[in-house]
C-alpha cells in the first residue's frame, strides 16, 4: 500500500517533488481561503457558543436578574433607609438614592465574577472546551475576546433590568441616570477580566475561587463606599476603596444618577482606573491563554 | 447493597432504628475531618472572616450614621444590634453550605455515601456524622466571632455565653433541614433555588434593621421563617434582653431538627439501601 | 499533505519528540504506533498546529503551522485523546456550535450536523445531554464533530483507548468508511490490532524517535517470524526453562509471565519442545503481530 513517491529514501521521492509542491499550493490556497472568516470573526463565534451555554441556564439568570434588584432595593433602600436617613449627609438625597447605584455596580461585579470564574475553570480544565475551539481555527486570544463579548452582553441585559427597578423605586432623580448602566458593566469588566486572568492560571482547584469570593469580593463590596460614604471608615481602611473597581464605579454612577458632588478630575480618575483595569485584565488573560493552549 | 440490610437485621433481630444506625457516626466525622484537613482548611478558616467583615463594615461605617437601635425598650449601639444577627447568619450559611452543596456533590458525583453504606454504617450514621461535622465547624466560627465581639466591646451580657449553644442549635436546624432538602435535589439548577430562598431571608429577617419597618403581612411571613427565630434568640442573649418567650424559638428549632433528620434518613435509605 | 523533517519538541531539557521525519500522502491512512509517553500525542499536537515546534521543519498542506495555524486548522478534523465535548450543551448543539467556529453559515452547519448524526448512528440522541452518552457514543460524537468542516485531514489521537470491544468495532467500521471515502487519516495508537485494521503505513515511535517504518505486513515480515509459540511454565520456572530452550526457533523472548519462541511453524516447534521433555502448563501458537515487532525493536511491551 505504501506509495513509493512518499517514502523518505531514494531518488524516487526527489523526482516527484514538483508533483508534491503542486499539491501543496492548491491545498494551501484552499486552507488560506477557509481560514479567512475564522481569523476575522472567531471571537464572535466563541461568544455565540457562550451565549448558547448561558441560555441553558437562562432560568437562573432571569430569576436572579429580576429577583435580586427587587430584594436588595427593598431591603436596603427602603428597610435600612429608615435607620440611616436621619443622619445621612449625601448632598440632600435619601438613602435609597444614595445606595441604589452602589447596589447596581455591586450586582455587575457579582455577575461578572460568576461568568469569569467558573466558565474559565471549566473551559481550561474540567470540560476543556477551549482546547476544542483551539483545535478548530480559533486562536487563543479570540477565545478570551469571545468570553469578554458574551459577558458584556449578559451584563448589559442584567444591568438594564436592574436599572429599570431603580427607576420604579424612584431611586434615579437625574436625567443622566442611564449612564450608570454602562458604568456598572464597566465595573464588572474591570474586576472580571482580572479575575479571568487569575482563574486562567489555576491548574489545580483547591478552593481558590471560594477564597477570592470571601477574601476579595466580599471586602470590596463592604468597604468600597457602597453602603455608606468611604469617609465614614477610619483612614487606614480607606485605601481599599481607592483600589476597588467597585468604589470607582459606584462614585461614577452616583454622579450620573443624582449629580453627586465631586471634583471633575476625580470623575476622570474613575473612568481611567476602570478602563485601565479592564485593559490590563483582558490583555493578561490573552497572554495566559496563548501560553496555556499552545504549550 | 442488600448485604447491609441483612447484616443490620442480624444485629438487631429485625429492622427498627438499629437498621439505620450503627452507632458509629464518628467514623463519618473522622473521614470528613481528614478530607478537610488535607484539601481546604484555608477555605474553611476563611469562613470565619465573612461575618467579621460584615461587622466591621456595617457596624463601624454604617453604625456612625445609624447611631442606636431600640431593642426591648433599650437603646443599643448599631454594631451590637447587628452582631448577633451576623452570628446567626454565619451559623446558617456554614450549616447550609456543608449540608447542601457539599452533600449534593457527595451524593450525585463522588458517590461517597454509596461506599459508606456498603460498610456496616447506616444512613443515620452518615446523616449524624455529616451534621456533627458541620456543627463542629459552626461552633468554631461562632467562638471566633464571639472573641471579636468581645474585643469590640459588643457582648454586653453574661447571657452571651449561652449564645454559643444557641448558635449550634441554629446550625443543627439548618444542617438537618438542608440535608433533607438536598437529598431530594437532582440537578445544579435546582440547587440554585436554595440560594434563592436564602438571600431574601438573610436580608429581611431583622438582620440589619427592626421588623417594624415592614407591613403587617410581611412581618408574619418573616416570623414563620427559621432565620428570624435564630436572630431573635441570639440577639436576646447577647444584648441581655432575655425572657421566657425565647423558648418558643428553641422549640421551633427542635421541631426543625427532628423533621430534617427523619426525612434525611428516610431519603438516604431510599436512595442507597432499597 | 504533511511533511515533517527532523521535528523536535523540547520541554526544558527533555525532548518529548526528538527528530522525527515522515510524510503523509493524500488519501493515505497513516499511523503512529508506540507506548504511552513515546511522543505520539506531542507529535499530533504539532501536526494539529496547536503546539509550536522547538526544531525541524513541518509543513501541513504546504503551510507552516507557526504562521498559518488558523488556516491549517480550518482544514483539519481533530479527535483528541480525551473527549472535550461541551457537556453544558446537547448532542446536536455541540455540532452546531463547532461548525460555527469554521465560519460556516448556520444553514450549512445544520444540514451537515444531521448528516453526521446519522453517520455516527446518533440520530435518536440528538437532543440528549452529552453526559448521558456512553463512552463509545461520545467518541462517535467527537468524530462527527471533527468532520463538521469536511476536513482534508482527520487527526485521531488514540481513538479507541478506554472503549469496550464492541464499541471499538463500531468505531473502526466508521473510520474505515471514512478511509474508503478517501479521507486522509493520521492516527496514534498503542493497539496493534487497531493499527493493523486501519493503517496503510505505520511508523513505530519510542522515546521520541522513529524506530521503523512500513506497512503492517512489511514490518512483521522484516522484524518478526511468521508465527509465535507462547509457552507458560509458571512464573518460577520460566527463567530456568528459557536456558534449555535457547537456540530454538529464530529467536526467543523471555517475558515475566511467558516465553515467546519466534518461528515459521509454531506447531512443529511445540512438538519439538515436548520431545525435549519440557511440558508447559499452557501453550499457544499464533501469528506474529505488531506487538512482536515492537518487542523486537525496543525490548519492551507495547502495553505495560
Amino acid at each position: 500500500m505504501s506509495d513509493p513517491r512518499w517514502s523518505k529514501s531514494g531518488d524516487v521521492a526527489s523526482r516527484d517533488r514538483s508533483a508534491a509542491s503542486a499539491y501543496a499550493t492548491d491545498d494551501a490556497r484552499l486552507a488560506l481561503a477557509a481560514g479567512a472568516r475564522p481569523r476575522r470573526f472567531g471571537a464572535w463565534y466563541v461568544a455565540e457558543h457562550r451565549l448558547r451555554v448561558m441560555w441553558s441556564y437562562a432560568q437562573t439568570i432571569i430569576s436572579t436578574g429580576f429577583g435580586e434588584p427587587l430584594v436588595y432595593l427593598y431591603a436596603m433602600g427602603v428597610g435600612l433607609a429608615t435607620l440611616v436617613d436621619r443622619n445621612l449627609d449625601a448632598g440632600g438625597v435619601g438613602y435609597l438614592v444614595f445606595v441604589a447605584p452602589a447596589l447596581l455596580c455591586s450586582a455587575g461585579l457579582t455577575a461578572a465574577m460568576i461568568e469569569f470564574s467558573y466558565p474559565v475553570m471549566v473551559g481550561y480544565k474540567w470540560n476543556p472546551t477551549f482546547s476544542g475551539m483551539h483545535a478548530g481555527p480559533i486562536r487563543p486570544g479570540q477565545i478570551v475576546d469571545g468570553l469578554v463579548i458574551s459577558v458584556v452582553i449578559r451584563l448589559a441585559a442584567t444591568m438594564v433590568v436592574y436599572y429599570a427597578f431603580m427607576v420604579l423605586f424612584g431611586a434615579v432623580p437625574s436625567p443622566t441616570g442611564w449612564i450608570a448602566i454602562p458604568v456598572a458593566v464597566l465595573t464588572g469588566m474591570a474586576f472580571g477580566t482580572l479575575l479571568m486572568a487569575y482563574a486562567s492560571t489555576i491548574r489545580e482547584d483547591t478552593g481558590q475561587l471560594a477564597m477570592v469570593q470571601r477574601l476579595v469580593v466580599l471586602p470590596l463590596t463592604l468597604f468600597s463606599g457602597t453602603f455608606f460614604p468611604l469617609t465614614q471608615l477610619p483612614w487606614f481602611l480607606q485605601w481599599i476603596g481607592w483600589i476597588s473597581p467597585l468604589w470607582h464605579g459606584t462614585e461614577l454612577s452616583r454622579v450620573a444618577t443624582f449629580g453627586y458632588a465631586e471634583p471633575i478630575w476625580l470623575t476622570a480618575v474613575h473612568v481611567v482606573v476602570l478602563v485601565a483595569m479592564t485593559a490590563v485584565g483582558w490583555l493578561w488573560s490573552r497572554r495566559i491563554a496563548v501560553r496555556r493552549l499552545t504549550a | 447493597m442488600t448485604l447491609v440490610d441483612h447484616a443490620a437485621e442480624h444485629r438487631t433481630g429485625r429492622g427498627g432504628v438499629a437498621a439505620l444506625y450503627a452507632g458509629n457516626a464518628r467514623a463519618v466525622m473522622y473521614r470528613g475531618w481528614r478530607a478537610t484537613r488535607s484539601t481546604n482548611w484555608l477555605v474553611m478558616m476563611s469562613g470565619l472572616f465573612e461575618p467579621i467583615f460584615y461587622l466591621l463594615s456595617l457596624g463601624v461605617g454604617l453604625g456612625a450614621l445609624v447611631g442606636t437601635v431600640t431593642v426591648d425598650g433599650r437603646e443599643v449601639e448599631y454594631a451590637a444590634y447587628i452582631a448577633p444577627a451576623l452570628l446567626a447568619v454565619a451559623a446558617m450559611n456554614g450549616a447550609i453550605y456543608d449540608s447542601t452543596w457539599n452533600v449534593f456533590f457527595k451524593i450525585r458525583f463522588a458517590k461517597l455515601y454509596e461506599g459508606m453504606l456498603a460498610t456496616s454504617l447506616g444512613p443515620l450514621d452518615v446523616a449524624l456524622g455529616e451534621i456533627s461535622l458541620a456543627l463542629l465547624r459552626g461552633g468554631l466560627y461562632a467562638a471566633g466571632f464571639m472573641v471579636v465581639m468581645q474585643a469590640l466591646g459588643l457582648a454586653l451580657s453574661w447571657w452571651a455565653l449561652l449564645a454559643i449553644p444557641a448558635v449550634l442549635l441554629i446550625a443543627f436546624g439548618f444542617a438537618s433541614f438542608g440535608m433533607a432538602v438536598t437529598s431530594y435535589m437532582k440537578s445544579f439548577q435546582q440547587m440554585d433555588w436554595i440560594n434563592f430562598v436564602l438571600l431574601p431571608m438573610f436580608l429581611f429577617s431583622a438582620t440589619f434593621y427592626p421588623l417594624s419597618v415592614y407591613p403587617e403581612w410581611l412581618q408574619v411571613v418573616i416570623q414563620a421563617l427559621p432565620l428570624w427565630h435564630g436572630v431573635e434568640l441570639v440577639r436576646g442573649l447577647t444584648t441581655g434582653a432575655v425572657d421566657p418567650g425565647m423558648l418558643w424559638h428553641v422549640l421551633y428549632y427542635a421541631v426543625m431538627i427532628a423533621v430534617g433528620l427523619v426525612f434525611t434518613t428516610k431519603r438516604l435509605r431510599a436512595l442507597f439501601l432499597d | 499533505m504533511i511533511v515533517a523533517q527532523g521535528l523536535v519538541k523540547r520541554y526544558g531539557a527533555f525532548a518529548a519528540v526528538d527528530g522525527i521525519s515522515f510524510e503523509v500522502a493524500p488519501g493515505e491512512s497513516f499511523g503512529l504506533l508506540g507506548p504511552n509517553g513515546a511522543g505520539k500525542s506531542t507529535t499530533m499536537r504539532m501536526v494539529g498546529a496547536v503546539s509550536s515546534r522547538s526544531g525541524g521543519e513541518l509543513k501541513i498542506l504546504g503551510l507552516d503551522p507557526d504562521r498559518h495555524g488558523p488556516d491549517i486548522r480550518s482544514q483539519l478534523g481533530v479527535v483528541p485523546q480525551a473527549d472535550n465535548l461541551d457537556t453544558e450543551l446537547r448532542v446536536r448543539e455541540n455540532l452546531l456550535v463547532y461548525g460555527r467556529y469554521f465560519g460556516l453559515p448556520r444553514r450549512v452547519v445544520a444540514e451537515r450536523a444531521d448528516e453526521l448524526l446519522s453517520f455516527a448512528q446518533l440520530e435518536d440522541r440528538a437532543a440528549a445531554k452529552v453526559d448521558a452518552l456512553s463512552g463509545g457514543m461520545k467518541r462517535r460524537l467527537t468524530i462527527a464533530r471533527a468532520l463538521i468542516n469536511d476536513p482534508r485531514i482527520l487527526l485521531l489521537d488514540e481513538p479507541t483507548t478506554g472503549l469496550d470491544p464492541q464499541a471499538r468495532h463500531i468505531l473502526w467500521d466508521r473510520l474505515f468508511r471514512l478511509k474508503e471515502q478517501g479521507k486522509t487519516l493520521v492516527l496514534t495508537t498503542h493497539y496493534m490490532d487497531e493499527a493493523e485494521q486501519l493503517c496503510d503505513r505505520i511508523v513505530v515511535v519510542d522515546k521520541g524517535s522513529i524506530m521503523a517504518e512500513g506497512t503492517p505486513a512489511e514490518l512483521i515480515r522484516r522484524y518478526s517470524s511468521r508465527e509465535v509459540l507462547e509457552l507458560r511454565f509458571g512464573s518460577d520456572r520460566n527463567h530456568e526453562v528459557a536456558q534449555a530452550l535457547q537456540g530454538r526457533g529464530d529467536r526467543i523472548e523471555v517475558l515475566p509471565d511467558r516465553i515467546l519462541v519466534y518461528t515459521a511453524d509454531g506447531e512443529q516447534e511445540l512438538e519439538r519442545v515436548s520431545e525435549a521433555g519440557l511440558h508447559p502448563i499452557t501453550s499457544l501458537v499464533r501469528r506474529s503481530s505488531l506487538e512482536d515487532v515492537f518487542l523486537r525493536l525496543t525490548g519492551r511491551s507495547l502495553i505495560e
